[in-house]
C-alpha cells in the first residue's frame, strides 16, 4: 500500500481548511485529496469526515457512488481505454483486450509491478479519432493493435 | 483594462474590426496573415502542439512575426484531419500537419505566396481532388454555423478575440436595452428547444423560473455530456467558452438569478481550463461580478467538476450532486423551476442551448425561427463518428435528412462498405436503419423511428457491426450507470442485459425476444428518471429494425456481422495458404499447426478468436465464418 506521507496530510488539511465553510464542498474536497494521494483510503476519508463534520458513512457512500474516486492505489501510469460508442464500433474493445493479455491485468486493476493501472472510460471526447486511449495526461488517437504496444513501451 | 462599460465594450469591438476582417477574408495592404491552428482535445491527441510551436519558432526565426500571427483556436471540428491549420485572409486549409511541414508552409506559402499542394485537403469522394479553401470543402460548405460560428476565427483564451466577434453584445442588450419579459419573449419566439436531449422549449422553462417566488435563484449549465460517443459540448467549451458564459448571464437576467454553476465532466480537462480562463477574463472586465457593464445587475459563476456518473446529467441528480451528495434523481414535481438547487428556483440548460442564446437576443427570435422545421427550430450540432469517412462536429439546420449528413458532409462509408444503421441519441436513443435514412433531423420525426434526437451523438455503423452486440453495449452501459434507486431500472436493466448477453453468446432461446420486449415496457413505464425510462430504447429499436439479426443469433447460432465471438470460427482457406508460418508464430495460444510450405490449420478448440493471425497474414488466407 502506498503510504500517505506527512506532506500529503498537510496538503489534505489545507484543502479541508479552504472548503470548511462552504456548503456542498465534499466532492471538490475528495477530488483534490485524490489528486494529492492518488487514491482515497479509509484513513483519508476519516480525516475529511472530522474536518468537514460529515459522517464517515456519507463520505464512503459518495466515494463509492462516483466512478472518478478510487480506494485502491494506482500504478505509476494510468491507461484509460475509451469504450464509448464511437470507439466501441471501431475496435476499442480489442485494444483493451490486447492490453489485458499483454500485461496480465484486468480492467480496474493494477499490474503487480505497479507500472500500469488499466481502466476503461466512456468517451473522452475524441470520438472523431476513434478508437482513443489516454495514458496519464496524453491522449492517443486511432489506436490499433499495431501501434498500441509501441506507445505503452514509452511509459516505464 | 479593468472593468468596462458598454461604450468600452464597443470600443474593443471596433478595435478588432481589422483583425476579424482578415479572418473573414479581406486582404490588407501590408499582407498580414493569421495562421489559425486547431487546438481542441482531438487536435492535441493528434500532436498539434509541436506543430504550433514549430511554426511559431520558424516565423520568428525568419523575421515574419510582424506580418504573420499564429493563433491556437479550439477548432477540432473536422477531427479526422487533425492537426489542421487555416491561413487567413485566403482561407487555405492545411491538414495532417507535422513539425516537418512547417518549413514548406513558411517558405512556400508565407514567403513565395504559393500553395503547398501536398498538404491540402484531398476530396476522397472526388478522385482525391485537392480543395485549397476551407469553405469550399463539402464538409464545411454544407453546414450552417450558429453555435459554432467562431470556429477557426478566435483564440478561445483571449476575451478580446471573442468581443471582436460580438461576444457580450447580446448580454449588453439584455441587461440594458430590453426588459426581462422581452428577453423571455424573444427566446420563446425563437422556438429553441433544449439541446440536452429532452427538447423542452427553453423560453417556457425560463418563464416558469422567472415567475417562481424567491429572491435567491440559480442558473446552471449542464456540461456533463454523458452520451458516450458525443463531444459537441466539449468542443463548444473549448472553442468558444464566452458564448456559454454570455448565455448564462442572459438567462440569469431573465429569471433574476445572481449565482450560477457550470457542471462539467472531470474527463474534460481542456474544457475546464479554457472555461476557467474565460471566467477570469470576464471577471476582470466586469462582465461577471457586480454591476455588469454598468447595468446594475450582478451575476457570478463557478465551475463544478462532475465525478463521473452518467445519471448526474439528469437535472435533479445534477443539483443533488452539486450539493455534495450521491447524485440520485428525485421525483418531480416539484420541478427545478420551483425547487431546484438548495431548494431554490433554478434553470438548468445544456451548453449548446446556452451558446445559441446570445445570437438569439442579438438578432431577434424571428431570425432564429426562420431556420429549421415547423416544430424544431434553428440548427443542431451533431458529433458524427463511427464508420464514416469524415468524422467530427457538424452543425446543420433542423430538417436536414440524415442521408445528407452521412453522405454530403460525412463523405459516406469508408472502404466501400454498406451502411447498416445510424445510432442517434446515445444510450437513450436507437438505431435508424439504412432504408429510413430520408428521416429528417426534427425531434418528432426522429422519435417516430424509435430513436430520439438526444444531445447529438450520431454514430454510423456498417455491415461489420452487429446490432445485437450494439444493443448489448448500450444495455451494459445503462445497467452500470443505473443509480439503483428504483427497482425496475436496477433489476430490469440487469435482466435485459443478461438476456441480450446470452443471445450474443449463442445461448439464446426463441422466447427471449418477447421477454425482452415485455421487460422493456415494464422498465420504461415504471422507472423514476429518464435513464430508466429510456434505457430499453436501444434494444427495442434494434429488435424493431433488425429482428432478423436477433433471429440469426438465436435460431441459426450465427452472427451475420462476425462480431460475437461465440458464434464465429476462424478458418484457413486452403487454396490461399502457402504455409509461410507467420500466423503460427503470432498465435498467442498455439492453436495453429502446420509444416513449413504446407497448408496450416486452426484448432477451433484452442482458438481464442483474438484476430492476431488475420492481422499477420499477407495472403488473406484466414477467414471468419
Ligand atoms: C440519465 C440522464 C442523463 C442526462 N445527461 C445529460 C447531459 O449529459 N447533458 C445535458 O445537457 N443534459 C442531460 N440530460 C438532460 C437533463 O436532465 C436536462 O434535461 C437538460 O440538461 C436541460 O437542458 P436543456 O433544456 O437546455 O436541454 C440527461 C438526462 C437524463 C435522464
Ligand atoms: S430510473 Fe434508474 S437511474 Fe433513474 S432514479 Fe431510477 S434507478 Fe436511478
Ligand atoms: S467514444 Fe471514444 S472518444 Fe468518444
Amino acid at each position: 500500500m502506498k503510504k500517505i506521507t506527512l506532506k500529503m496530510w498537510k496538503k489534505i488539511d489545507g484543502i479541508i481548511q479552504r472548503y470548511k465553510e462552504k456548503s456542498g464542498a465534499l466532492i471538490p474536497v475528495l477530488e483534490e485529496c485524490q489528486d494529492v494521494c492518488g487514491y482515497l483510503p479509509m484513513e483519508v476519508q476519516e480525516r475529511i469526515s472530522r474536518g468537514l463534520n460529515i459522517p464517515g458513512s456519507t463520505i464512503y457512500g459518495v466515494v463509492t457512488f462516483y466512478s472518478f474516486f478510487t480506494m485502491v492505489p494506482k500504478g505509476r501510469h494510468t491507461i484509460k481505454v475509451c469504450l464509448g460508442t464511437a470507439c466501441y464500433v471501431r475496435g476499442g474493445k480489442a485494444n483493451l483486450e490486447s492490453i489485458q493479455d499483454e500485461f496480465g491485468v484486468e480492467t480496474g486493476g493494477t499490474t503487480g509491478d505497479l507500472r500500469f493501472s488499466l481502466d476503461s472510460v466512456r468517451c473522452i471526447g475524441a470520438c472523431g479519432m476513434a478508437p482513443a486511449m489516454v495514458v496519464d495526461d496524453d491522449t492517443y488517437a486511432q489506436v490499433s493493435k499495431q501501434n498500441i504496444m509501441k506507445t505503452l513501451n514509452g511509459y516505464k | 483594462m479593468g472593468r468596462i462599460n458598454r461604450d468600452q465594450l464597443n470600443e474593443i469591438k471596433s478595435r478588432g474590426k481589422g483583425i476579424i476582417d482578415i479572418r473573414l477574408g479581406k486582404t490588407l495592404v501590408d499582407g498580414e496573415k493569421h495562421l489559425m491552428i486547431g487546438g481542441g482535445t482531438a487536435c492535441h491527441a493528434s500532436r498539434s502542439e509541436p506543430v504550433r510551436d514549430a511554426i511559431k519558432k520558424e516565423i520568428k526565426k525568419r523575421g515574419l512575426s510582424q506580418r504573420c500571427k499564429v493563433i491556437e483556436t479550439g477548432n477540432d471540428s473536422f477531427a479526422t484531419l487533425a492537426p489542421v491549420m487555416v491561413i487567413y485572409p485566403e482561407g487555405v486549409y492545411y491538414v495532417h500537419l507535422t513539425p516537418d511541414d512547417v518549413d514548406d508552409i513558411v517558405s512556400q506559402h508565407l514567403i513565395d505566396g504559393k500553395l503547398v499542394e501536398r498538404l491540402l485537403y484531398k476530396d476522397a469522394t472526388d478522385n482525391d481532388k485537392p480543395i485549397p479553401r476551407m469553405m469550399d470543402i463539402p464538409y464545411f460548405s454544407n453546414q450552417t454555423l450558429i453555435t459554432l460560428r467562431n470556429l477557426t476565427l478566435i483564440d478561445p483564451e483571449n476575451i478580446d478575440d471573442a468581443i471582436y466577434r460580438d461576444a457580450y453584445q447580446g448580454a449588453a442588450k439584455a441587461l440594458i436595452d430590453i426588459t426581462t419579459e422581452e428577453i423571455i419573449n424573444q427566446v420563446k419566439i425563437s422556438g429553441i428547444r433544449g439541446r440536452g436531449g429532452a427538447g423542452f422549449p427553453t423560453g417556457m422553462k425560463w418563464q416558469f423560473a422567472a415567475q417562481a417566488e424567491g429572491d435567491i435563484k440559480y442558473v446552471l449549465c449542464n456540461a456533463d455530456e454523458g452520451d458516450p460517443g458525443a463531444f459537441m459540448d466539449r468542443s463548444v467549451l473549448e472553442a468558444d467558452p464566452h458564448a456559454v458564459l454570455e448565455g448564462m448571464i442572459i438567462a440569469a437576467k431573465a429569471i433574476n438569478a445572481h449565482q450560477g454553476y457550470i457542471y462539467c465532466r472531470a474527463e474534460y480537462p481542456l474544457a475546464i481550463k479554457r472555461l476557467t480562463i474565460a471566467i477570469e477574463q470576464a471577471r476582470r472586465y466586469g462582465l461577471l461580478g457586480k454591476d455588469i457593464l454598468g447595468s446594475g445587475f450582478d451575476f457570478d459563476l463557478e465551475i463544478y467538476q462532475g465525478a463521473g456518473a452518467f445519471v448526474c446529467g439528469e437535472e435533479t441528480a445534477l443539483m443533488i450532486s452539486i450539493e455534495g451528495k450521491r447524485g440520485m434523481p428525485r421525483p418531480r414535481p416539484p420541478f427545478p423551476a420551483q425547487e431546484g438547487l438548495w431548494k431554490k428556483p433554478t434553470v438548468l440548460n445544456n451548453v449548446e442551448t446556452l451558446a445559441n442564446i446570445p445570437q438569439i437576443i442579438l438578432n431577434g427570435g424571428q431570425w432564429y425561427a426562420a431556420i429549421g422545421t415547423e416544430r424544431s427550430k434553428g440548427t443542431k450540432v451533431f458529433a458524427l463518428a463511427g464508420k464514416v469517412i469524415n468524422s467530427g462536429l457538424v452543425e446543420v439546420p433542423m430538417g436536414m435528412p440524415l442521408k445528407n449528413i452521412v453522405y454530403d458532409i460525412g463523405g459516406g462509408i469508408p472502404e466501400n462498405k454498406q451502411l447498416k444503421a445510424v445510432q442517434i441519441g446515445g444510450p437513450s436513443g436507437g438505431c435508424i436503419p439504412s432504408d429510413l435514412l430520408d428521416t429528417v433531423t426534427d425531434y418528432e420525426a426522429i422519435t417516430g423511428t424509435g430513436a430520439i434526437m438526444g444531445s447529438g451523438g450520431m454514430v454510423v455503423m456498417d455491415e461489420d457491426n452487429c446490432m445485437v452486440d450494439i444493443a448489448r453495449f448500450f444495455m451494459e452501459f445503462c445497467q452500470e450507470e443505473s443509480c439503483g434507486k428504483c427497482t425496475p431500472c436496477r433489476e430490469g436493466t440487469k435482466r435485459m442485459l443478461e438476456i441480450v448477453t446470452k443471445i450474443t453468446e449463442g445461448r439464446g432461446e426463441i422466447d427471449d425476444i418477447a421477454t425482452l420486449e415485455e421487460l422493456a415496457d415494464m422498465v420504461k413505464d415504471s422507472s423514476l428518471c429518464g435513464l430508466g425510462q429510456t434505457a430499453p430504447n436501444p434494444v427495442l429499436s434494434t429488435i424493431r429494425h433488425f429482428r432478423d439479426e436477433y433471429e440469426a443469433h438465436i435460431k441459426d447460432k450465427r452472427c451475420p456481422a462476425h462480431v460475437c465471438k461465440a458464434l464465429i470460427t476462424y478458418i484457413i482457406v486452403e487454396e490461399k495458404c502457402p504455409g509461410c508460418g507467420k500466423c503460427k508464430r503470432v498465435c498467442p495460444v498455439e492453436a495453429i499447426t502446420g509444416e513449413k510450405k504446407v497448408v496450416h490449420k486452426i484448432d477451433p478448440e484452442k482458438c481464442i478468436k483474438c484476430g492476431a493471425c488475420i492481422a499477420s497474414c499477407k495472403f488473406d488466407a484466414i477467414e471468419v465464418v
